[in-house]
């Protein structure tokens, strides 16, 4: 299993980085994620992490792209749920990257 | 555009013990991240999947029953169970969990999504379809 090295301890990841249990993740090991996707971590993308963590507890699912876009419209208001937002925060897939970041399994449906 | 399709899963196994259930909610979520037109039909011990307060700790394995209620957000709302083979394990639809789906070509109200059905109802949504897929 390959590691990530998280100030000096490490972290164990899949092949494609995502965390391997989603119980190791905090803020601090979300923030070495988002570093291997070159994202630099805003409120804004914290906002849309803690969604689907709070997603995920509720569903054990990671949703697909679609379906995270409809439901942070409908939690977070219009403004935030449309694709040009999303991709602004998170360019390389917004279900993708931001559930990386946030220690979940790649969403169902991801190809 | 790619053609839409009609997509019915067929799911007659009980939910743990084998791996029948979760996999094909998980390939019921990938067809409908695709835009596909998808139906899902409970009957047999697959009633026994969408039964509400599933609880899992004594066996060890993971409760993916919660999962069911993401469907509606995933624009899957015509959920058939067959009346038959709820009754002949002595449940009603008030054994099942609440599934609901939000209905946007409407008003936006909460609405059920499952549709009870008789054996001979079943038999015309599998005509109709253009894929089956047992579970």
């Amino acid at each position: 299993m390959p590691t990530m090295d998280v100030n000096g301890s490490a972290v164990e990841v899949d092949e494609e980085g995502y965390l391997s249990d989603i119980n190791d993740w905090n803020k601090v090991i979300g923030a070495a994620l988002a570093e291997t996707e070159e994202v630099e971590l805003t409120d804004a993308h914290w906002e849309v992490i803690d969604f689907l963590r709070e997603y995920y507890d509720e569903y054990q699912i990671a949703p697909a792209v679609r379906v995270l876009t409809k439901a942070i419209g409908k939690k977070l208001g219009k403004d935030k749920g449309n694709s040009k937002y999303l991709y602004e925060l998170f360019p390389y897939g917004p279900a993708k990257q931001a559930c990386k970041i946030g220690g979940l399994p790649k969403p169902t449906g991801c190809i | 555009m790619s053609e839409i399709k009609n997509f019915l899963y067929v799911n007659r196994k009980a939910p743990y013990g084998t791996v029948y259930a979760l996999e094909s909610l998980e390939v019921v979520l990938i067809g409908a991240a695709f835009d596909q037109d998808v139906s899902l039909i409970f009957m047999d011990d697959g009633v026994f999947q969408i039964k509400k307060d599933q609880n899992t700790e004594a066996s060890g394995l993971k409760n993916f029953s919660p999962t069911y209620n993401a469907l509606g957000d995933y624009d899957v709302n015509k959920i058939y169970v067959e009346k038959e083979s709820l009754e002949a394990r002595g449940m009603t639809i008030d054994d099942l969990m609440p599934l609901t789906y939000e209905d946007e070509d409407d008003d936006w109200a909460e609405k059920s999504s499952i549709r009870m059905v008789s054996a001979d109802e079943i038999r015309d949504l599998m005509e109709e379809s253009d894929v089956v897929l047992s579970f």
